[in-house]
């Protein structure tokens, strides 16, 4: 992974020092809330409901044992012992004091990380799919370019005061894990015919108020071109984009109200006053970055393939979390292993220090010391050869993080909601307990097959309501709680935004809904291999609002 | 309509309400109630001079209701910030009050 340098560590250093100032002259009285606010934010540091929350940056979601160790501790001994990993592949801290974050900053740049450009109008954490580098499905580890991007936009003076925030997501295989087409710019690396590298390139994508569906511009952009190509969209947007109103603001309504021909043509022009300049990538930096990123040196491990087997045999609980938690590898004696965050009833993406500490424990003995967080609120050993995987099981139920349900109907994605969240207008955390609780039985839940569920605690969309197969939006009505479900929807690579099923459900009726929504599919389903969403694009909504509205909805 | 003034502590973003004294209390139990206009305008004044003197960030006036003589915010918003997490009740309001009674 990427180590910084000298400057890097400067950089950090130097932000971490203005910052303890800014912070000691607010809390002396030498500069109001009004000035400050903006400077906390800079550095990651919210108010919610509670207390103050700190959103610290995890770069394409990818991490060391010692990172995840000082997470353990700032939670430990800045927080109430436990962070909540969100669908920003970020961590999130809901109790630190304003006059320890910077200290906490201090104790985070020491171990390489920070909390910059984790919120305000600029270039955020780039993401990328949580299985890069290692699945066997992919055409090249597309994080060497998410890093690229991060430090090329990192204080960029030109993109310190954007219209509206902006999200980059980066994908190296066919199968779409990162959403891609639901960020502002969205990137497919690939290779083209001739077996060189470059990326299709999709641009105004969002979910929020306006969920919109990025367009693709360009099909195949040379590797060296990233940043010149990238500057130019972000020259358009900065020119272009709506100041005026904060809701029309992002890059999805220029693209969508320009349309996608003339966007992309005026992208064009201006990318060719900038092709050819610095921005254009020498294969020394592109390589030197890459180097970074080299796989581990993994040993062959084939007696992993008769441990497994017999370790399936003699235990179903390991069979079970193989079978739903493992992914294949590049490496065929290695295995990529999902660590859910979802126990039964528990809150999504939550994790306490002492199970920080354990994940960053066989991260370092089995999992050639990486660790990934995924933006669906799970973590990820990339890297466990088949021979340690009953080891690294054992150890992860003990520490109560060997739930069996990845992609499961309770593997549910939950933003804070109204339980810590300010602008939130519903809980969001209940709701996916509920659910979690009516589906426990591993059995039923596996009959059911992949089915995501995801949940918002407002239109703000943290919780990826809209590209669920099945979303909850939290709304208040009349003072009151309402949930309202959309149906269809994914953040794939056939990426779709729900539907809107109907009227809304009271809190105590969600679960009920989402319970006939599941029984209506199995009862619909061709075979048991067709999927919660292919029935869906199959049928339609009919026989779901039939099911949840009867006879009411016949008629109408 | 009743209200009370509450606000999230400067130095520690800690959520608290104006009481009778004039302190900021971490608990909305013994929060000062506004019962007509010039109360509420009096809360008001109050709120800006704590911001303006850097005591406290976000202040709001809220609506609140008496049951059995204890104060219920209106908004569920406001209950859970009176509370804390209605998924971690070792959290918050609710499990520091606790504590304190059981002392
Ligand atoms: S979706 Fe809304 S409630 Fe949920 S975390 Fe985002 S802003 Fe808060």
């Amino acid at each position: 992974m990427y180590r910084y340098d000298e400057f890097d560590h400067d950089f950090v250093h130097q932000r971490v020092g203005q910052y303890r100032d800014q912070v000691e002259r607010r809390l002396s009285g030498e500069i109001a809330e009004d000035a400050f606010k903006p400077l906390r934010l800079m550095n990651g540091v919210y108010l919610q409901l509670h207390a103050y929350m700190l959103r610290v940056a995890i770069p394409y979601g990818t991490l060391n044992g010692k990172q995840m160790r000082r997470l353990a501790r700032i939670a430990r001994d800045y927080d109430k012992g436990y962070g909540h990993f969100t669908t920003r592949q970020n961590i999130q801290y809901n109790w630190p004091k304003l006059s320890d974050t910077p200290d906490i900053l201090d104790e985070l740049a020491e171990v390489e990380m920070h909390a910059i450009q984790t919120s305000g109008n600029c270039i955020r954490n780039v993401s990328a799919d949580h299985f890069a580098g290692a699945a066997a499905d992919e055409v090249a580890d597309p994080r060497p370019y998410a890093e690229i991007l991060r430090q090329w936009s990192s204080n960029h003076p030109e993109y310190s005061f954007l219209p509206r925030k902006f999200k980059i997501a980066v994908t190296g295989a066919e199968r779409d894990r990162a959403a891609i087409q639901v960020h502002d710019i969205g990137l497919h690396l690939k290779r083209n015919e001739a077996g060189e590298l470059g990326f299709a390139v999709y641009v105004g994508g969002g979910q929020g108020r306006t969920p919109i569906i990025a367009k693709k511009i360009r099909n195949f952009l040379p590797e060296a071109d990233l940043l010149s190509y990238t500057t130019a969209i972000m020259r358009v947007y900065n020119l272009h984009g709506r100041r005026d109103n904060k809701y029309k603001a992002r890059i999805k309504i220029l693209v969508n109200e320009t349309g996608k021909y003339e966007f992309s043509r005026q992208v064009e022009a201006e990318w060719q006053n900038l092709k050819e300049t610095v921005l254009k990538l020498p294969e020394y930096d592109l390589a030197a970055i890459a180097a970074y990123f080299a796989p581990p040196q993994l040993q062959d491990r084939p007696e992993g393939w008769g441990l497994i087997a017999a370790g399936k045999k003699n235990d179903s609980g390991f069979a079970s979390w193989v079978h739903q938690n493992v992914t294949p590898h590049r490496h065929p004696d290695y295995s990529v292993v999902t660590i859910s965050l979802k126990p039964i009833g528990g809150i999504p993406g939550d994790a306490s220090d002492t199970q920080m500490e354990v994940v960053a424990e066989l991260a370092e003995k089995f999992g050639h010391d990486e660790i990934r967080v995924s933006h669906e609120q799970n973590l990820v050993l990339p890297h466990v050869a088949m021979a340690d995987l009953e080891n690294v099981y054992r150890a992860l139920l003990e520490a109560g993080l060997a739930t069996a349900n990845a992609g499961l109907v309770t593997d549910i994605i939950a933003c804070p909601g109204l339980d810590y969240c300010a602008l939130a207008n519903a809980r969001a955390i209940p709701v996916a307990q509920e659910i979690s609780e009516r589906f426990d039985s591993l059995e039923r839940q596996r009959a059911i097959g992949e089915l995501k569920i995801k949940i918002s605690g407002c239109i703000n969309a943290c919780g990826h309501h809209h590209v669920g197969h099945i979303g909850i939006l939290g709304v208040e009505k009349k003072g009151a709680e309402l949930y309202q479900v959309t149906l269809g929807g994914s953040g794939d690579e056939q990426t779709s935004i729900g539907q809107i099923i109907g009227r809304g459900f009271e809190p105590e009726k969600i679960t009920d809904a989402v319970e006939t929504i599941v029984e209506t599919y199995m009862g619909l389903r061709q075979n048991p291999d067709e999927t919660f969403l292919e029935a869906y694009r199959r049928v339609g909504p009919a026989p779901f609002k039939e099911a949840l509205y009867g006879e009411k909805f016949k008629a109408a | 309509m009743m209200k009370v003034l509450t606000a999230n502590r400067l130095a520690d973003g800690i959520a608290v309400w104006l009481g009778a004294n004039g302190q900021w209390l971490e608990s909305i139990d013994a929060a000062l109630i506004a019962r007509h206009a010039e109360a509420v305008d009096a809360l008001d004044d109050a709120g800006k001079s704590a911001f303006n003197n850097n005591v406290v960030v976000d202040i709001a006036l809220i609506d609140v209701t008496e049951i059995d003589s204890e104060i219920y915010p209106i908004r569920l918003r406001e209950r859970i910030r009176a509370s804390g997490p209605t998924i971690r009740t070792d959290l918050g309001k609710q499990a520091e009050f606790r504590q304190a009674t059981a002392a």
